[in-house]
């Protein structure tokens, strides 16, 4: 994978710049020490790596924008960083760059329960944004796996998803307002406290999933929703991919629409189980399927979901009993990654599908796993199609990262190839920059293109990321 | 003119000079240059019930996609509006109309808006190029989400030959919740109460000086369940259940409230408790105060520019018909340069819907 040659003028006059910075934000760490750059040479796509010119940590919008300003000065490019949890190189730096991270601007600043949304800095981690308001209780819908450690920042940058947006949406779509500083400096309000606000064009929309590349969002108004009085997951069991792929359509079709359908296969339960001891049943398929409600409603419409899996034979059909161990069903799949990560190397991928199309695109991956010699365990919110194969590789073996990547890569085509996409809620990054052409034709792309110039038209920020190199270039070296 | 299929309709925006967008003409907005009407781009070109997908040609009669859906006990779950009898017109509203104008009914306050619903367009930009974005899955966030700008930009950024929609199953049953002799204030009150609630309440309205009401959708014995639930918390008793309750929110979903009217409409969104706030401070014939008080419908005096009345109000007003003001909300300066950005690269001609949105 590729990276722009860093700018030479910029590195030269490093010290320079990081004094100029350090000079006008008195009160704001400017990390410049190459000991210290090391927490910030990667996210958590760690197979890529690079210390950054320097790094300021602000704690206020103001302090973000300064320190955009002096950027733009001097042409320097500059990597937002939220938490650091990007599996997809969002927040991988150059040599030349400057990272503005937000994590010290993580204060709630407002909650407003009668019109249901909470205003914070985009530094407070997802997790932190539910338990603001789960004593009255609230909660923040979209709960990306990463949920404790990811950004706010991050969550709206890559319109992070998660388990339960197939009843509760994305990030986008949980979205009120935003602060977001500009390039040039400039702090706009985008939005407001309701959905919708101002009117105007969608500019709000095309903020969230920018990557960074547009701005660099400092306060975010969130729609919160009182949370349902009760929940329980089912674990249904299978003796086949496929089998599994045919209930979850089933299950949409007849009108029960479940909080959260997950699905894992052998490979992952196995390695799931062993790390967060769910009573995961060993079969080929497993699906973690959520309804929400009293206990009247969640009895009958588990009632209804049993009456359609038993049509397919399954080989399990376990209920939670408790509290306990619906939170252990959830732990062992929001584990997953992690789970993985204990047994092998890995690398997670993002690709959406109609979910039509799953039985045909998992043996797919696996008669590709075949091919290529490389395992794969798949976990996936099956509702809406967003699949995670995670492929097992062996980072020390000369060869094999590369190999992965290739595989990778055909998974990635084969979802657009079957009318879905290459990213479903992780983003495109650095990870699937050049896949991009496989998705989109040039003139789609250029069209993409055009709305940067006018956010943000010397490409300083996060410019070496979502579009392939050479369709930026020449936008690239015009600064 | 009427292209009958994209490329046609790329050729004509090449050729053209001033054009003014149509779907099925239920809006009647007059702005100059010569008609290109969507209505030919239509019909269904894929519907799986089982992955809530649906995508469509641009002018595709809503009502087409309706019956399709309802046939797999499905639906547009943003419920969007018919504007005909608001509006004395008689076209029939189109996807690409609904989209162009983010369209969404009372459900909006707890399922979204169109565009939270809309997964992908295709349209020719003003240099005649075709575009696409996003596609036919329900995640994804491959690029910019172009999807979101699409929606609510009234013909003003391209014309979209193609739209992709999530659809979602019907319930079983629904139930309208009332309660009259409230004041704007405490019926915004009830409402806030009610959305605030576990029992997902999926429309709330005042109408200003009647009933103030709630719809609750879902399985028969949880629609039972939940009116028993929202009558403990805030009083509303359960009026009407099944047809009778549909009958009720059709009617709301379209402003029959104001057929037949002669006077300036305006559509008020705010945050919720300002609702209240806005009517107090205006004199208005009569007024719906939907979602829960945070979009208010207005009708007003011929001429009556209510902007004037709302200083200070965080806001934004569309003038639905009528001469009261400037028809869309005017955009703060620094919002109103990104957005001329955005419109220059997208139609550097300058030739579509000429005079809306600013």
């Amino acid at each position: 994978m590729q990276m722009p040659q860093p700018d030479g003028r910029v590195l030269e006059r490093k010290a320079q710049i990081t004094a100029r910075l350090r000079a006008a934000l008195p009160n704001c760490p400017v990390i410049s020490d190459p000991r210290e750059l090391h927490a910030y040479e990667c996210d958590a796509l760690t197979a890529y790596k690079c210390p950054p010119l320097c790094v300021i940590l602000p704690g206020t919008t103001s302090e973000v924008a300064i320190a955009l300003k002096i950027c733009f000065d001097e042409n320097v490019p500059v990597v937002p960083r939220g938490a650091g949890t990007s599996l997809a190189g969002g927040a991988l730096p150059t040599a030349d760059s400057v990272i503005i991270g937000v994590a010290r601007m993580n204060r709630v600043l407002e909650t407003d329960y009668a019109n249901r949304f909470i205003k914070v800095q985009t530094g407070v981690t997802n997790l932190s944004v539910t338990g603001a308001v789960q004593e009255e209780g609230f909660f923040y819908a979209p709960d990306p796996s990463s949920q404790l450690a990811c950004a706010i920042a991050g969550n709206i940058a890559m319109n992070s998803g998660g388990a339960h947006c197939l009843k509760y949406g994305v990030t986008t779509n949980n979205l009120l307002g935003v602060t977001v500083v500009m390039m040039n400096g400039e702090v706009v309000e985008i939005g407001g406290e309701y959905p919708d606000a101002g009117g105007g064009l969608n500019l709000l929309g095309v903020i969230c999933g920018s990557e960074g590349q547009l701005g660099i969002v400092t306060e975010a108004t969130l729609r919160i929703l009182h949370s349902p009085e009760g929940a329980r997951p089912v674990l249904i069991g299978f003796d086949s991919n496929e089998v599994a792929g045919a209930c979850v359509s089933d299950i949409i079709r007849a009108g029960v629409l479940p909080v959260a359908i997950e699905f894992m296969d052998r490979p992952c339960i196995r390695a799931c189980e062993a790390f967060a001891k769910a009573g995961y049943p060993d079969v080929e398929a497993l699906l973690i399927v959520e309804v929400e409600g009293s206990e009247d409603e969640i009895s009958h419409q588990l009632g209804l979901i049993k009456d359609i899996a038993m049509k397919h034979n399954p080989a399990e059909f376990r209920e939670s009993t408790s509290a306990e161990e619906s939170a252990a069903i959830w732990l062992g799949r929001k584990s997953a990654f992690g789970a993985m990560g204990q047994i092998n190397d890995y690398m997670c991928l993002d690709g959406t599908i109609p979910v039509s199309e799953l039985p045909f695109v998992l043996r797919r991956i696996s008669e590709m796993s075949q091919e290529y010699g490389l395992d794969v365990a798949n976990v996936f919110h099956a509702g809406d199609g967003n699949m995670h194969p995670l492929i097992l590789f062996d980072a020390n073996k000369p060869g094999d990262l590369e190999l992965c990547e290739e595989f990778g890569a055909d998974i990635l085509k084969l979802c657009v190839e079957v009318g879905g996409c290459l990213t479903g809620e992780h983003g495109v990054g650095v990870e699937k920059r050049d896949l991009m052409t496989h998705q989109y034709s040039d003139t789609d792309i250029e069209t993409q293109l055009r709305v940067k110039d006018v956010f943000d038209p010397k490409w300083l920020l996060n410019a070496a990321k979502v579009f392939p190199l050479d369709s930026t270039q020449s936008r690239r070296m015009q600064s | 003119m009427r292209p009958a299929n994209e490329t046609e309709l790329a050729e004509i925006i090449r050729g053209a000079d001033q054009l003014r967008i149509e779907g099925g003409g239920t809006r009647g907005l007059a702005c100059a240059g010569e008609v290109l009407c969507t209505k030919a781009l239509s019909g269904v070109t894929l519907y799986e019930p089982g992955a809530l997908t649906l995508v469509a040609g641009a002018g595709t009669p809503l009502s087409e996609v309706e019956d399709l859906l309802a046939k797999d006990n499905q639906r547009l779950a943003f419920e969007p509006r018919r504007m005909n009898a608001l509006l004395g017109t008689t076209g029939e509203t189109t996807l690409g109309g609904i989209v162009a104008t983010n369209n969404a009914g009372p459900r909006r306050i707890s399922t979204g808006s169109c565009a939270d619903h809309l997964l992908g367009v295709r349209f020719v930009d003003g240099r005649g190029d075709i575009v696409k974005n996003g596609g036919r899955v329900m995640k994804n966030v491959t690029g910019y989400d172009l999807v979101k700008l699409m929606a609510g930009s009234h013909g003003t950024l391209g014309v979209m030959s193609e739209v992709s929609l999530k659809v979602l199953p019907k319930p079983e049953t629904e139930a309208t919740l009332a309660m009259s002799g409230l004041s704007p204030k405490q019926a915004q009150a009830v409402l806030a109460q009610a959305l605030s609630s576990p029992f997902e309440v999926t429309g709330a309205i005042h109408n200003v000086g009647g009933e103030t009401l709630l719809r609750i959708e879902g399985f028969e014995d949880s629609v039972t369940y939940r009116a028993g639930q929202l009558q403990a918390l805030c009083g509303v008793e359960l009026s009407v259940r099944g047809d009778d309750s549909r009958g009720i929110w059709e009617n709301l979903r379209d402003l029959k409230e104001f057929e037949g009217s002669k006077h300036d409409i305006w559509r008020l969104r705010l945050k919720p408790s300002d609702g209240p706030e806005a009517l107090a401070r205006l004199d208005v014939i009569n007024a719906v105060m939907d979602h829960g008080g945070g979009e208010v419908w207005l009708e007003q005096s011929v001429g009556t520019d209510v902007r004037a009345q709302l200083n200070g109000m965080f806001y934004d007003a569309q003038l639905i018909r009528g001469e009261g003001g400037p028809r869309f909300q005017p955009q703060p300066p620094v919002l109103a340069k990104l957005q001329a950005g955005l419109r220059a690269q997208f139609d550097p001609r300058n030739i579509f819907n000429q005079g809306l949105m600013g």
